[in-house]
């Protein structure tokens, strides 16, 4: 803790000490809070606020599916480790044990003077804070050829849900010896290491199936995340699988033809039997219609309460922020949450704020019990959320070790959706 | 196995490679012999020791933590074992001076060796039996133990639970508050002195677990107090 957070931390805290007894509600009627997305950074806001403000606050959150299908696991669902059904959590436990109002709609409007929100199937919602952390929507004309309307003949599987199951038949379909192609995105993205985790459980799944089959990655990229590490599995458990074009051979000079089943680099056709394209990203589009993101499609917040810096109301959490240095992650969004719901308890009810905790850990399958994970924890400046230690797993690692942090990947995957959903 | 190294071998092992240590820094292993009557009902040690209530010590150091096939460890110790906890000077240092620390639920009930002099002269003795390529005196098994004592007034902090309560969240990304135990070990329900000593070992890099020495490496003694004090009852 730095000296002048401790201070901060100290004032505030003997400020508020008197009224600890019980949570304090601030005017007439108990504030109201509305979460717009019930994923990791939403679930885990509205589960915290509801928990900790022991009905002082009332919280509403709004969510247009009835259950929330990871996207983490979902590649190792692709590379036949877990099952489809395990990745799905419902909202049942928020609604019943902690009083949460679960309303299954989308928000299509933010009324910031009013303080409202629109939602689609008629009627608005008030809020006196509101929490948004609706994750990312695709940027488009990202990838010549490729909008959501291809998303069938070329699926992303980078949101929760069907898109994985699509994704997984189309590998299973693949005739013998036929071409699995990803283009990945730029920076910056959800889960850095998600597209080459997919690589991996897709070479894994073909091996087992379709062991002539290829793998080719079309990359903007110079680098990506645990690169060393993923380079050295597929060397040693996919070899001569794997061939990746980055940036320097045409990698950012891509179109794909959904019709043909065509991916064309720097001018080159390539025929392809699946094409999982993952394309450029931005804040999920009630952040833009709440006017609250930037050129770049981000939504920037202060970094020690994730409340936006255009409307000191409004929180906005997970991949939709943009914070500094924090990787757009589950593990970061549940972090962020945490944070964010103490300011806005803080804020509301006179409960004691302490100061904001960032960390992120990061696990990816490379094979059969062959985990790897990267990490760091971070602080709240000014300026953003800034990193200020981290590691990362080395290569060459036993596979003891390797057995071990897999398995803590399942632990972690119990315990972050225990942390969301109760 | 190789035979015993006798100490004045090892002495001069040690003067001819460094130059200058005297052998007497590391410990007494004639002392020590005296002081491993204490671990004898449980270890062997030497020629044809057998792993029988506890594992046997031979080549100890450089070793694993728990990683003799079929000596049934406690889960905490093959926990750590897999984390990467390497047997050396500074590990086993402070596993004598108190198990719990470096393992929890460690299955050696031994109440720990205080003194820092004796634990010297015993870790010297055991030292003997150890005759790997990692035993070479500058390599890090023989480099001289800097366990960090925890001064009392660290240990006899009273947490503020509610902060806990608060610090705790970071932990739940992971941990689960009902103690399932599956991939990630339970933290709740733990008497408070463990919990300081676990998460110190952690910050001191004692405990080889990257994540856990990123989360405990910048907690402070009064957080590590807090979530003691949260995580003994969290109900
Ligand atoms: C293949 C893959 C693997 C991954 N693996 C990992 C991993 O191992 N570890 C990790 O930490 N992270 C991983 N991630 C990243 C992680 O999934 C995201 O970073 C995380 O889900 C972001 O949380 P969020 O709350 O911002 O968004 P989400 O979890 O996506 O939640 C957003 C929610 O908002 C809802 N929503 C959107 N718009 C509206 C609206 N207008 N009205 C109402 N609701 C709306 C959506 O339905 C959704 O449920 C992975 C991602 C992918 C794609």
């Amino acid at each position: 803790m730095t000296a002048l957070s401790r201070r901060h931390f100290i004032a505030t805290s003997a400020a508020v000490s008197a009224s600890l007894a019980a949570p304090m509600v601030r005017g007439q009627g108990r504030p109201r809070v509305v979460v717009v997305g019930g994923g990791s950074g939403g679930a885990t806001a509205a589960r915290y606020i509801a928990k900790d403000s022991q009905g002082a606050i009332d919280v509403t959150l709004i969510e247009p599916q009835r259950t929330y299908f990871t996207c983490y696991f979902s590649n190792l669902y692709i590379g036949g480790f877990q099952d489809y059904d395990d990745l799905g959590h419902s909202y049942g436990k928020l609604a019943s044990e902690y009083g949460i109002n679960v309303v299954h709609d989308w928000a299509i409007g933010v009324d910031r003077d009013a303080k409202t929100v629109a939602l689609a199937g008629g009627g608005s919602v008030p809020y006196d804070r509101l929490i948004l952390s609706p994750g990312i929507d695709f940027k488009d004309g990202a990838i010549p050829g490729w909008d959501l309307a291809a998303q069938n003949a070329m699926p992303h599987a980078y949101k929760g849900g069907t898109q994985a199951q699509l994704l997984k038949a189309q590998i299973m379909a693949m005739p013998e010896g036929g071409t699995y192609a990803m283009v990945a995105p730029p920076n910056p993205y959800r889960c850095p290491p998600g597209p080459y985790e997919r690589i991996s459980m897709v070479a894994h799944a073909l091996t087992q199936m379709n062991p002539t089959a290829k793998i080719l990655i079309v990359d903007p990229k110079e680098k990506y995340s645990k690169q060393a590490l993923f380079e050295e599995g597929w060397q040693k458990h996919y070899a001569g699988m794997v061939e990746r074009i980055g940036p320097d051979f045409g990698g950012d000079k891509v179109e794909v033809r959904p019709d043909a089943m065509e991916v064309v680099v720097d001018g080159v056709v390539e025929k392809v039997d699946v094409c999982n394209v993952i394309p450029a990203q931005k804040a999920g589009r009630i952040a833009e219609l709440a006017d609250l993101t930037n050129e770049e499609g981000w939504a920037p917040v202060v970094p020690a309460t994730m409340q936006s810096r255009e409307d000191e109301n409004i929180h906005v959490l997970g991949d939709a922020s943009q914070q500094g240095d924090m990787p757009k992650s589950g593990y970061s969004a549940n972090s962020q949450a945490k944070v964010a719901a103490m300011a806005v308890r803080g804020a509301l009810t006179d409960s004691r704020v302490f100061p904001a905790k960032f960390s992120n850990t990061c696990w990816s399958l490379i094979a059969t019990e062959d985990g790897v994970k990267v990490g760091a924890s971070y602080e709240a400046t000014e300026e953003k959320i800034a990193k200020t230690s981290g590691f990362i797993s080395n290569t060459g690692e036993d596979a003891a070790l390797r057995k071990a942090t897999y398995e803590e990947s399942l632990g972690w995957y119990a315990g972050i959706t225990t942390d969301m959903f109760g | 196995m190789q035979g015993k190294l006798t100490p004045l071998l090892w002495a001069a092992a040690l003067v001819g490679l460094t130059g200058a240590a005297p052998a007497d820094e590391i410990g007494d292993p004639e002392r020590g012999a005296q002081l491993f009557r204490q671990c004898a009902s449980c270890h062997q040690i030497g020629d044809g020791a057998e792993s029988r209530v506890g594992p046997h010590l031979n080549e100890i150091y450089g070793r694993r933590a728990g990683s003799i096939e079929r000596f049934s460890y406690s889960d905490g110790m093959l926990r750590m074992g897999a984390d990467g906890l390497i047997w050396d000077l500074r590990t086993l240092d402070a596993y004598i001076a108190n198990p719990r620390a470096l393992v929890s639920g460690t299955r050696m009930s031994y109440r720990g060796m205080p003194e820092a002099q004796d634990r010297a002269d015993l870790l010297a003795y055991m030292r003997d039996f150890t005759a790997s390529p990692a035993d070479i005196p500058e390599a890090e098994p023989t480099a001289l133990p800097s366990v960090p004592e925890l001064p009392p007034d660290v240990l006899a902090l009273q947490g503020d639970a509610e902060w806990g309560a608060y610090l705790s969240s970071e932990c739940t990304s992971c941990h689960q508050i009902d103690g399932t135990d599956q991939g990630i070990p339970s933290i709740t329900y733990w008497p408070e002195e463990d919990f300081v000593l676990a998460l110190h070992a952690y910050k001191t890099k004692l405990r080889p677990h990257p994540v856990m020495q990123m989360i405990a490496g910048r907690l402070s003694n009064e957080e590590i107090a807090a979530l003691a004090a949260f995580f003994k009852d969290p109900d």
